[in-house]
């Protein structure tokens, strides 16, 4: 895959020209169904777009159940928040927390101590727009659920990515959102947790059974790894382990929506490589 | 009679709520409670689907607070366990058709037919969540091993300890051996991180998904040993001393594999 | 293969960095307070001790305690020796700082020497401000 500093290739180029006036993509992360991976997808998709050199903004849209902050290691550095920035209580520069990792990769956290009710969509729109006006893309990480947490995080952004995992459930969910979502856009799947193995026991509703539901233009497929677990133990992004199938997954979602041409990668057949799943098998736990 | 209000409660989504919502209800069913499951995620209805009764709903909860059709002819008989009942959700509504007062209310007239009332909650802790624990006077908050959920569930800590409500944990998903080999918070980690007691511990099955997708309850299969663990937390809610299982112990193999290590 | 011995040889799971993570994270959760603030809290604090008493820094530590819904401030300070030369007034507690509750507690080190005198200690264990009958749990050497 393509990593960080590789050779010098022309396309890294392209993206060189940085024309000020030109606005960033504002794409909200959303299912309706908790629990699916929206934020794990954030951040692993912010992480693997500033990888390759795309200036990113993640915005935790999740007001008094934030996470994002956690699944990136970040929690410790985050000092002011959306509604500080909005309610004029701190600047955007002094709220939007670097990644360690990468110089391209922002967040701006969500209050915690705080209601959904007390976001405005208009103010949400405002601040989104200042973001693209400095990012290549900004990405918002929706609540669960379809209420007030759900409005304000799709007020700002023009696309929208769907996570669904094959389950009845969280497809019947998804369902719901997409009717949500206006009418002008065209919102991509990305499905999530898939395990082949169950697949092919007829155990699970296969990508093309969740899709023919849907009917979105498929993102991306990401595998079931235990390892997205510990990765959110230790708040490193999986996108990072060049090894993982899971990041290859999300790095060439990653690659398709800055518009570098790749070839997705099958869902894996066989169990995912990491070490981990590898002991697991071994254990004969599961 | 007044029966048991429980909310089912864990502020993370899909952490397993409905599941737990389900298989608890038709276990305490199983049991000879009278046990009626109450959908409250209005507009994200998913109950109806676990308990594969779907296609035989009529009226939902909405309607029974606007007073369009009588309690008893919204409920939904599951015709696998006599003694257990589906309030449904509306579908094309959304969460502020209700107010906390009428679900208190209507939570109370359910609890006067039912020995368990089991209130299955949105995620989030909007105006759903409100609704939801305001008809409860008991919460059995659920969560996984993991730190986002962890996190969202102490937030729902503080808020069911604002409203004086009782609270029990139920730890789901725990995988045994990612536990043993230190990638896993314990049991142990998270009950004392959370400082609520747990009253049941459910493995991560993934024939969970797969009864999920036929509308069976895992607990209808008593071979399976979900089904065991769900009958053994059914009696610690009626309140017998039951020791929470060992997950598995070690096997030899593993056990070696882990001193290795 | 490096990733393989990596597995295998790391100090620590990454069950315990979770543990760890979320204690810090939800204690400023509770108290609205970053966790590097919490940190810069914990060196205020450490220096303002060290205004009056000298102590034994590689064993000072403060920590944080959640019991039920309450945060609670514990501070283990080994203390050597109470200074001469003590600044007239102590600044006065900063009220943005919500600690429910603080004790001083050297009990559970070695006794310090030169052994301070009791009445010393007390003295210097309420220039932090705080009543130590009024810290439930939080054993002061001085009552001990």
């Amino acid at each position: 895959m393509r990593a960080l500093e590789t050779t010098p290739v022309p396309e890294v180029e392209a993206e060189a020209e940085a024309a000020p006036v030109i606005l960033g993509r504002a794409i909200v992360i959303t299912s309706g169904k908790g629990g699916v991976g929206k934020t794990t997808t954030t951040a692993n998709v912010g992480t693997a777009l500033a990888a390759l050199g795309k200036r990113v903004a993640l915005v935790d849209a999740d007001v008094g159940l934030r996470n994002l902050d956690i699944v990136l290691g970040l929690e410790n550095r985050v000092k002011f928040h959306v509604l500080d920035v909005i309610e004029g209580k701190a600047e955007l520069d002094d709220a939007l927390v670097r990644d360690k990792r990468s110089e391209n990769l922002y967040l701006l956290a969500a209050a915690q101590s705080r209601e959904k009710e007390d976001v405005e969509a208009d103010a949400m729109r405002d601040l989104i727009e200042q973001l693209r006006k400095r990012f290549d893309f900004v990405l918002i990480d929706c609540p669960a659920g379809i209420e007030t947490g759900f409005t304000n995080a799709v007020a700002g952004a023009g696309h929208a990515i769907v996570v669904c995992t094959p389950e009845v459930s969280a497809v019947r969910d998804a369902d719901r959102v997409v009717g949500l979502l206006p009418n002008t856009w065209q919102p991509e799947l990305i499905v999530n947790r898939v395990r082949p193995a169950l697949v092919r026991k007829g155990k699970m509703l296969s990508v093309d059974d969740v899709n023919a539901i849907l009917r979105l233009p498929l993102l991306g497929v990401i595998p079931d790894e235990p390892s997205v677990i510990v990765s959110t133990n230790r708040g490193e992004p999986i996108a990072l382990d060049q090894t993982s199938a899971t990041g290859g997954a999300y790095r060439a979602i990653a690659a398709k929506l800055a518009g570098i041409a790749v070839e997705t990668p099958p869902v894996p057949v066989e169990k995912p490589a990491g070490m981990f799943a590898k002991l697991g098998a071994f254990f004969g736990g599961r | 009679m007044s029966g048991r209000r429980i909310v089912i409660t864990s502020g993370k989504g899909g952490v397993g709520k409905t599941t737990t919502t389900a298989n608890l209800g038709a276990a305490l069913a199983l049991r000879g409670h009278k046990v009626v499951l109450i959908d409250t995620d209005i507009g994200l209805r998913n109950l109806d689907l676990v308990l594969g009764v779907e296609k035989r709903i009529v009226f939902d909860l909405v309607e029974v607070v606007e007073g369009r059709c009588q309690l008893r002819q919204a409920l939904i008989r599951d015709k696998r366990f006599e003694s257990l009942f589906l309030l449904p959700a509306a579908q094309t509504r959304d969460k502020t058709a209700v107010s906390e007062e009428q679900m208190d209310a209507l939570v109370g007239d359910v609890a006067a037919i039912a020995d368990f009332v089991m209130i299955d909650c949105p995620a989030g802790i909007e105006h759903g969540f409100r609704n939801a624990i305001a008809g409860a006077r008991e919460a059995l908050l659920v969560t996984t091993p993991e730190v986002s959920a962890i996190r969202d569930a102490d937030r729902v800590v503080g808020k069911l300890r604002d409203r004086g409500l009782p609270i029990k944990l139920l730890i789901n998903r725990v995988r045994p051996e990612m536990v043993r080999a230190g990638e896993m918070m314990s049991v142990d980690d998270v009950t004392e991180i959370l400082g609520v007691e747990a009253i049941g511990i459910v493995p991560d099955d993934e024939e969970v998904i797969d009864t999920t997708n036929r509308g069976e309850p895992i607990v209808l299969d008593e071979n399976n040993r979900l089904a065991t663990i769900y009958g053994k937390i059914a009696r610690r809610l009626e309140g017998q001393d039951v020791p929470l299982t060992d997950l598995d112990p070690p096997k030899f193999l593993s056990r070696l594999l882990t001193m290795w290590r | 293969m490096f990733d393989f011995f990596k597995t295998l040889f790391k100090p620590q799971g990454s069950g315990a960095t979770a543990k760890e993570r979320l204690r810090l994270v939800l204690l400023s959760d509770h108290i609205s307070l970053a966790p590097d603030v919490v940190e810069a809290l914990k060196a205020d604090l450490l220096a303002v001790i060290a205004r009056y008493v000298e102590f034994d820094e590689s064993q000072a530590d403060v920590s944080f305690e959640t019991r039920e819904r309450e945060v609670a401030m514990l501070a283990s300070v080994p203390i050597l020796r109470v200074k001469t030369d003590r600044p007239s007034a102590p600044r006065p507690p900063d009220p943005r700082v919500p600690v429910t509750q603080t004790a001083l507690n050297g009990g559970t080190q070695p006794p310090a020497k030169p052994r301070p005198r009791r009445r010393r200690r007390k003295a210097s264990t309420q220039t932090v401000g705080q009543k130590p009958a009024a810290s439930p749990g939080a054993q002061s050497p001085a009552q001990a």
